[in-house]
């Protein structure tokens, strides 16, 4: 079985046609005066899916959590939670917790009283919140800190206590609007691994704000794009990857060689595209696109192969000059610049510690992919 | 080089702090006169602040004063909170510039102004000038003072505890009371110490809205100075003035002592 990228995921409700979506974002628009933060967006959310929603500052990622908090009213359109509308439900009411970007822990609270915090509005019994105080605090391996002030605490500790605090109650969903971001790149790494097992384990629906690809990469179970209050695509990390749905998607996800061109033969091998430049290039699929079109062929650095001969069995090759290169330890990026100036991206991974004749700055070049290696995009 | 200017400073520090206090210490010294003449020293004596305490007059001036300042300074900060919150949080409704520019003009306002235009008012609603109409006339010039003070806390408040608390299921009156008012308690608590002190300090609005039996000790003082200043006054300053003085020296010892612990608190954290 093919699948895409490098991993398959047995977790799937989305494509199964009999799941029934756990939240449902129908036709919802947000508007502040006359700027539309969210423009009729719909959006299905799936029980115990690690979903994101991915996109750049202003693109109204946050507003769609804040509505789905309680904390914004949808001008228009109904967000559904387990069937149930929850328009009007204030947010003291509503089965789903968050977790704020800058934490927002009570500074006069202890940890133990923060963590307690949402217990107590409920009026359980005191018993019962010391045991599921405690039960959080190991949950987050807090457990020596119970009594220490927020302002007594790390960065990585703080975000561990707005976490256990927004688990305490035990949630439908959990909306964390970026999660990671006070946090350095190491902490961050780590932390991303531990949200994926919390999920797992608690068998809980999260639902993730970020502008960061790769924490929405690693973490998610499928990942809305936004831009300007419309959701582009929605898909799994491999296939807003590998199969990116419009130039956005492609560019805003990753590194991203484009080639603008037509389509100049259509066939049951692919397609020919007679690029701007002058190159003809071989696409495997060429998708809904057909002779004529406008097309741009979008292929990831990593697939290109960079050498100082023409390689005999390429899909597609061309030549150039070595630009510049950059060894980052576990990869090394080439910009190899084309005989009419444009540049071309192509990364390779060092499996090797010694490499002979290994290029270097000004040498000629071939890049070259395979007719499969990048995808036909026609917006 | 630094020495001259060393002198310099010295010379300026003292001038300034001369021509600050002078007339303080002046007083704090003739009120252990044991003459009766203001002017001329006879020796220490503390007669004037015993006479002071058989002094029913200025003992029912100072109580009413502490009244009127407790009352006006409670009221005024409720009232000043509830303003400033309304200011900070709802940004767009109409009339906003209006009413914020209602709500500090007092602070610029000539208190002759205020005190004669509530003067006025009170004459026209027929309400007999005392004990309450102080309080009313000290809650109206206190409360703008109030508004700018917890103002400027709420400007810098994180809105995202409160969202936190409602997230959390508290309600927002609870999330008011169990978040936002914990958290700007220091800026209310000072603007209470303020609206106090202003409240204790006047004599313009007191003197027209008091009435008979509602004496401040600011008005009292006054006008018993106009018969000739005797040393029962420059007792009754001082001890006004060492009442002052005590809550201002305890109050920043409590910022302070506050302010050390919240730094070894963060050195701490950050040892982690």
């Amino acid at each position: 079985m093919k699948s895409l990228g490098s991993i398959r995921r047995s977790f799937a409700p989305w494509a199964d046609p009999a799941a029934v979506p756990y939240i449902a974002f129908e036709g919802v628009t947000k508007t502040f005066g006359a700027f539309a933060a969210v423009n009729n967006l719909s959006l299905t959310i799936y029980e115990r899916e690690f979903f994101a929603l991915l996109g750049a500052s202003g693109c109204g990622k946050s507003t769609l959590l804040r509505m789905l908090a309680g904390f914004e009213e949808p001008t228009a359109g109904r967000i559904l939670l387990e069937g149930e509308d929850l328009r009007g439900i204030p947010p003291y009411r509503r089965p789903v917790n968050m977790m704020f970007q800058s934490y927002a822990l009570f500074p006069h609270m202890s940890v133990e009283a923060n963590i307690a915090f949402g217990l107590r509005q409920d009026g359980m019994p005191k018993a019962a919140i010391a045991e599921r105080v405690a039960e959080m605090l190991k949950l987050v391996k807090l457990e020596p800190f119970a009594r220490r002030k927020p302002h007594q605490l790390s960065g990585g500790q703080r975000q561990r206590v707005a976490l256990a605090r927004s688990l305490a109650k035990r949630p439908k969903v959990l909306l964390l609007d970026e999660p990671l971001g006070a946090l350095d790149k190491k902490l961050r790494e780590e932390t991303q691994f531990e949200l994926m097992d919390l999920q797992q384990e608690l068998g809980l629906t999260f639902v993730v704000v970020t502008h960061d690809q790769e924490e929405a990469m690693t973490m998610a179970d499928r990942i809305a794009v936004m831009d300007r209050g419309e959701v582009i695509q929605v898909a799994t990390p491999a296939e807003i990857y590998e199969a990116p749905s419009s130039r956005f998607v492609a560019d805003f996800v990753g590194t991203v060689n484009m080639f603008e061109g037509t389509v100049a033969e259509r066939s049951d091998a692919g397609v020919v595209i007679a690029e701007a430049g002058g190159m003809r290039l071989r696409a495997a699929e060429g998708g809904a696109a057909g002779p004529g079109d406008t097309v741009w062929f979008a292929i990831r650095p990593e697939k290109v192969r960079v050498s100082a001969a023409r390689p005999p069995e390429a899909g597609n090759a061309v030549e150039g000059e070595v630009w510049d290169i950059a060894y980052l330890g576990d990869v090394t990026v080439y910009h190899i610049r084309l005989d009419d100036g444009r540049i071309v991206k192509a990364t390779a991974i060092n499996s090797r510690r010694v490499v002979e004749d290994a290029l270097t700055w000004h040498d000629r070049a071939w890049v070259s992919f395979a007719a499969d290696a990048g995808v036909v995009l026609t917006r | 080089m630094a020495g001259h200017w060393g002198r310099f400073n010295v010379v300026s520090l003292v001038f300034g702090f001369a021509f600050l206090y002078l007339p303080i210490v002046l007083l704090v010294i003739y009120s252990f006169n044991e003459s009766q003449l203001v002017t001329v020293w006879a020796g220490f004596s503390t007669r004037w602040y015993v006479a002071l305490f058989s002094n029913q007059g200025l003992l029912d001036a100072a109580w009413v004063t502490v009244r009127v300042a407790f009352l006006s300074a409670t009221t005024a900060t409720v009232l000043g909170t509830l303003a400033a919150l309304a200011l900070t949080r709802y940004t767009r409704f109409r009339g906003r510039v209006l009413f914020s520019g209602m709500v500090f003009a007092p602070l610029v306002m000539p208190e002759v102004i205020t005190g004669l235009s509530l003067l006025l008012l009170f004459v026209a609603m027929n309400l007999d000038r005392g004990f309450m109409t102080v309080t009313i006339a000290h809650i109206t010039f206190s409360m703008c003072f109030v508004a700018v003070v917890v103002q400027s806390r709420l400007i810098t408040f994180d809105r995202s505890l409160e969202e936190a608390a409602l997230d959390l299921g508290a309600t927002p009156v609870r999330a008011f009371f169990q978040v936002t008012l914990p958290v700007i308690m220091p800026a209310v608590l000072a603007g209470w110490m303020l609206a106090f002190t202003l409240s204790l300090d006047d004599l313009v609005i007191a003197s027209f809205t008091s009435g008979p039996g509602a004496t401040t000790l600011p008005m009292k003082i006054y006008s018993q100075v106009r018969l000739g200043v005797t040393p029962e006054i420059n007792a009754v300053s001082t001890i006004l003035i060492a009442v002052v003085s005590v809550g201002v020296i305890v109050a920043s010892l409590v910022t302070k002592r506050a302010e050390v612990q919240r730094r070894r608190d963060e050195q701490m954290a950050a040892r982690g």
